[in-house]
Order: C-alpha cells, then structure tokens, then sequence
C-alpha cells in the first residue's frame, strides 16, 4: 500500500500523499485529448464514441494514477466519485437532447396562426393547419378530469389522514399505492370495456373518465403527505374550543395546507395532460372543432401529435406539426410545473418544526 | 436505568390517547356536519376500492368473452388473427417483448439512477443540488409521446453505430447479432424506456438516501472511512429496500409505456432471440397500435391481454409497496 510514499511520511499512515486539487480537471483533459486522437486515427465519427472512450479512459485513468500515489483505498473513492459524475453526466446527455431537439424542431411552425386554427379541409401532406381543436379537446377533458378527480383526491386523502383507522383505511392505503402503477392504457380499456358494453360512441367525457383514474390516486398522495404535515396543536387548539371535527378540518387544516394540495393537483394535471394512449381508445381524434366533450370525437394534443407523427412518415408538413404541437404540450406541461412548485414554495405550511 | 429499558421494551401507552379519540370521534360523530363530513371522505374512499374492483372485473369479463372464443391458447399462441375464423390469438410474443424490453430498462436505468441519487445527496457542490434536483422533477413530466417522437427522430439513428459494434464483437452470442435494418428493435426501446425512468428511480432513491442517519455517516467519517466506504457501509445498506422500491415503480412504468414504444419499434408478432433485430411487441404497443382497426371481437382480445398487463403491473407494484411498507416509514404529525 505504501511503498514510494512511506519513506517520504513514515510517521502518518492513516492519511498517505495525497494527489493536488487540479488533479481530476488535468486527468479529465488529458483522457478527452486522448479519446480525440484515438477518434482520428481510428476514424470514428460518432462524436457519443469519443465521449464513452474519454469516460472510460477517465475512470481507469484516476483510478491508476491514484492506486501509484494515495494507496488502494483512496483510488476506489476516486474510482466512485468519478463513476458517479459520468453517470450524471451520461443521464443529462438525452435529456439535454430531448428538450434541445423539440424547442429547436418546434420552433418552425409555431405561431400564432398555428395556435388559433384547426385541421379542417387540410389534408396530412398539406402545410397550414393548426391545434386549437386539440388545445380546445385537451382543456376539457383534462378540466372536466379534474373536476371529478381532485374532490375524490382529496376527501380520500382526508379520510386516511383524519379518520382512518383500521382495515378500511389500511386497504384504501395500499389500493391507491397499486392505482398510482395503473398502466394508462388499461384505465382506457377499462373504460372502453364499459362503453363496449353500452354500445357507445367515442366522445370526451369517457377519455375524462380514464384520466380521473389515473389522476385519483396522485392527488390522494400528494395531499395526504401535505395533511400529514398540519401540526397537531392545530388542530387541538381547535378541537379544545369546541369546533366540530368537520370544521376544524375545513378551516384550520385545509387552509393550512391549501398550497401544497394546490400544488399536488397541478402537478397531477401536469400528468394526465401528457397521456395518450387512454385518449387515442376512447375520444379518437378529429381534425375539426368539437367543443362538446360528451358527444362525438374529440381531440387532443398528445394524440394529434401520435396522428401527424404517423401520418408524416418522419417528414413533410404533418411532421412539422407534430413537434410543433410537441413543444406546445411541453411548455404547457412546464408552466404548470413551474407554477405549482411556486405556489408550493409560496404557501408552504409552517410546520413549526 | 430501570426507566429507559421500560421504555424500550414496552411501547408508548397507547390506549388513552385511543380511547379518548374513540370518545370524542363518537360524541362529533353524532353532529349532523361531522357525519355528513365523515360520509362523505369514507364514502371517496371505498369509491377508490369500487373503482379498482370494477376495472378487475370490467377486464375480466370482457377477456372471457374473447377467450372463449379463441380457436388457439391464449397464453401460448404465436399469433394474433382475430380476423380469422375461427380467431386465433395469443400473448406469448407480447409477454417475451414486455417483459425483455423491461428488463432491459432496468439493467441500465437502475445503476445510473442511483448514481444520480448518490451524486445529488452526496457529491454534487451544495449549491447545485436543489437546481438539478428541480430539473429532475421537471423531466418526469415530459410526456411520453414526446419521448417517442425524440426517440424516433434522435435515438434510432444513433444506435447504428452501437448495434454494428454490439453485432462485429458480440454477435457470436446470438443475443446480439444483427441482420440489418433499422435498428428500431427491443434493445433501443429498452434504452428510450432507461431514459423515461431514470427520474422517477432518481427521485425515489434521492429521497431515502437523505433520510440515512447522519450521525453513522459521520461517525464512518471520523474513523477514517473515505466518502465511498461511507456510502458503501451506511448509505446503501440503509437505503436498500428503498432502492428496490424504486425500481419496481420504475418497472411498473416500463411494462405499462405505450406511446414510446408504439412510435419507436417496428412490431411483428414473432419473438426475436436477438435484441438487435426488429420484431416482436408489448402489451401496451400492440393495444395501441391493433386498436383503430380492431373488430368488436379484436378489441375484447386486445381488452383480454390488458388483463394480463394489468396483473403484472398490480403484482410488481403491491410487491414494491410491500417492500416499503416494512420499513418504518417516517410520517409527521398524525402516524
């Protein structure tokens, strides 16, 4: 272990030599000139090549280097610490690309003409044409969606956290856990089970129905873990002045927690927004404007991404749209993101902890 | 001395604060608002539970429908004819491709996620751990569609390279060989899938690995231990079942993802021994590209192998709730 060291610092033997600060910066410069001279002379053109050669010459670089001067112990820390950066490096790498190509490829036909118009009378290989029956379809079946899901959510929640006690409590507890792993295609067969059953036509409200399941049980945790958090004095200080149960909870413990249930239910709408596959069984799609979700085919804006996509064949105009409407569905989804963790940093409960 | 070990031994009394409850839960039960409340909330709660039974039995009812009427073993059969008369259909290809383009996800996405979780508890400089966190949160929320257009446009050219690499080298494995063709096969839907649910693995390790007693970190530290040997000795141990838990969620995901998968695989209903070529399918793709051509007998077939997926995702997701349930889990104010 301490061989060329241990003469030069007889005396310390927890702590040997150990390698400057700039270390890791100079091993990771030297392994990237490496890689790219191995590039040229080896003619690879994948520019992802030369970073996996620079990693991994990288990783063995710092752990020799390191094994020769500080001993075995510290080279596999620095062997850990350097595994750990290339893969946070290696993660950021697609989804840099991901948010990359949708703004850079989004960007083309996104306008306000675009947002304000629907595909009526333009055919697929047709430029032209525009969102607004998705963004009108998508509206009302994610708002008609949380008009049903979020009341449920929430009294669920309330129940688990208020008065749940026993067997009922505890299977509600591990149902609502298994619901948050319903694939969203099966609530949409579900409900297409239903409407098989009836014999129905596809039509908003039943894609609504589909994204109220999946949306349920997102809502129930995110509001229970925010219940959890309203201090119990609160509500004995209440309970102690002779405020009915029902009360105490609409107005100490509610309101206490109101920013983060906001925030949880945004951030569920955020969710379903996105789906797809239980819109593309139960509402179908339509190229016109149908604002009246509980009566014939409706759009939405995942699916009409998945229609243009397949209907593009990977280029042209309908192409074009599709990652267009992509990078409306994004930013859609992020502002509301970004929105409700405001409101979650804003109204945080004070927990007195 | 005589104190503490009573304490340890027996736990904190819990009948009074119980029975005082019970009181007083009685007396505002007999409020016309308090049962009404109290209605209602219970009332949403077992909604939940009617909800789940009745999509286990909707399910079930319309598969047997389709069942019975299927001329070849539906768990076995190579093929999906619904149009035949009589239909043959069956999911044994769907299974093999659900089930392999999971397992894919996980050997690569699980590593990495916790990679992730430990550079952003223990390595990232403090000052960029909540943004990076921030952003993790925010790409759980990218739609799937979106991933599969990228994963379409981005990430099939890119896996050439990989695939004639994988085919030159390994190829002899018959795991890896590769006959040509787009590489639009398990093997790139397996990573596209890594990719999807690398933040939701991230988000769940992050947060057990916060929770690791400081104190034995702290004391591994001043023993000498280097920042690995103190991850490697207090943090991942402690974090195990956490960890486990978490993939199964992610694993959840993978096995019920449909849009990605249906805009990235080129589907055919044979079972591919190589990861490279294309072919084969998943529960969910074939659900969603079957469906818009699918007879009323298609769609009860298509409705019989949701079924399937249904109980896999219900077992791999009770299990990993399961699994967290034995741990003690931290609650604040009302456990």
């Amino acid at each position: 272990m301490s061989t060329a060291v241990a003469d030069k610092r007889p005396s310390s033997t927890l702590r040997g030599a150990s390698l400057p600060k700039w270390s890791p910066y100079a091993i990771a410069v030297g392994s990237v000139a490496v890689a790219a001279g191995i590039g040229l002379a080896a003619g690879l053109d994948s520019r992802i090549q030369w970073g996996l050669i620079a990693a991994i010459l990288f990783v063995l670089g710092t752990y020799v280097i390191s094994a020769r001067v500080e001993g075995r112990r510290q080279a596999k820390d620095r062997v850990a610490t350097s595994l750990v950066w290339v893969a946070f490096l290696l993660a950021l790498l697609p989804l840099v690309s991901l948010v990359w190509t949708t703004v850079s490829r989004g960007v083309k036909v996104l306008d306000v003409y675009f947002l304000t118009h629907s595909m009526g009378l333009i055919s697929d290989t047709e430029p032209g044409g525009g969102i607004y029956h998705a963004i009108i379809g998508s509206l009302e079946q994610v708002g008609l969606a949380t008009v049903i899901a979020a009341p449920i959510g929430v009294l669920t929640a309330i129940y688990l956290v208020e008065y749940g006690r026993g067997n009922l409590a505890r299977s509600v507890t591990f149902f609502v856990d298994v619901m948050t792993g319903i694939p969203s295609i099966v609530a949409g067969l579900f409900i297409l089970s239903i409407m098989l059953m009836f014999d129905m036509q596809p039509f908003g409200f039943a894609g609504s129905l589909a994204l109220a399941i999946l949306m349920m049980p997102v809502v129930v945790r995110s509001t229970e873990e925010m219940l959890k958090l309203v201090p119990n004095e609160l509500r004995e200080a209440s309970l102690a002045l002779g405020v009915p149960k029902w009360r105490t909870i609409l107005k100490v413990v509610l309101p206490t927690s109101i920013g983060g249930i906001t925030t949880g239910i945004m951030l569920a709408v955020a969710r379903i927004a996105g789906e797809t596959a239980p819109v593309l069984l139960l509402v179908w799609g339509n190229s016109l404007i149908n604002s009246n979700p509980f009566e014939g085919a409706q759009q939405s804006l995942p699916l009409y991404i998945y229609q243009q996509y397949q209907n593009s064949q990977g280029s042209g105009a309908a192409y074009d749209r599709a990652w267009a409407a992509a990078l409306t569905l994004i930013a859609f989804v992020m502002i509301l993101n970004l929105v409700a963790r405001g409101i979650a940093r804003w109204k945080a409960p004070k927990t007195g902890r | 001395m005589d104190i503490t070990t009573k304490n340890t031994e027996a736990p904190p009394p819990a009948p009074q604060p119980t029975v005082a409850e019970q009181k007083r839960a009685a007396r505002g039960a007999t409020r016309p608002g308090d049962r009404i409340f109290l209605g209602l909330s219970r009332g949403s709660g077992i909604l939940l539970l009617v909800i789940m039974a009745a999509i286990a039995g909707f399910l079930a009812y319309r598969a047997s429908i389709a069942i019975s009427k299927d001329d070849a073993n539906f768990l076995t059969a190579f093929e999906w004819n619904t149009g035949l008369l009589p239909p043959k259909f069956g999911i044994a290809v769907l299974a093999f491709g659900t089930v392999v383009s999971s397992i894919i996800a996980m050997v690569i996405a699980v590593p990495i996620a916790v990679a992730i979780a430990l550079f952003l508890t223990h390595y990232a400089p403090r000052r960029l751990r909540g943004p990076i966190a921030y952003v993790i949160d925010l790409l759980a929320a990218v739609p799937s569609i979106v991933y599969g257009l990228w994963g379409a446009l981005i990430l099939v050219p890119h896996m050439t390279g990989l695939f004639g690499w994988l085919d030159e080298y390994l190829g002899w494995t018959g795991i890896f060989s590769w006959q040509a063709g787009a590489p639009r096969s398990m093997l790139t839907v397996g990573i596209l899938l890594a990719i999807m649910i690398l933040p939701i693995i991230t988000n769940v390790s992050r947060e057990v690995f916060r929770q690791a007693p400081q104190m034995i970190e702290e004391a591994a530290l001043a023993l000498g231990a280097t920042r690995w040997e103190v991850i490697r000795m207090a943090v991942l141990p402690f974090g195990r079942s956490g960890v486990i838990s978490a993939s199964m969620l992610g694993l959840g995901r993978a096995l019920g993802e449909t849009m990605a998968v249906a805009t990235v695989l080129s589907p055919s209903f044979t079972i591919q021994t190589s990861l490279l070529d294309p072919g084969g399918g998943t529960f969910a793709q074939n659900i969603a590209s079957k469906f818009s051509e699918a007879s009323e007998l298609g769609r009860d077939a298509l409705i019989a192998s949701g079924l399937v997926l249904f109980v896999i995702t219900l077992l791999v997701n009770g299990a990993a709730r399961m699994i967290i349930a034995r741990r003690k889990e931290y609650s604040g104010a009302n456990a």
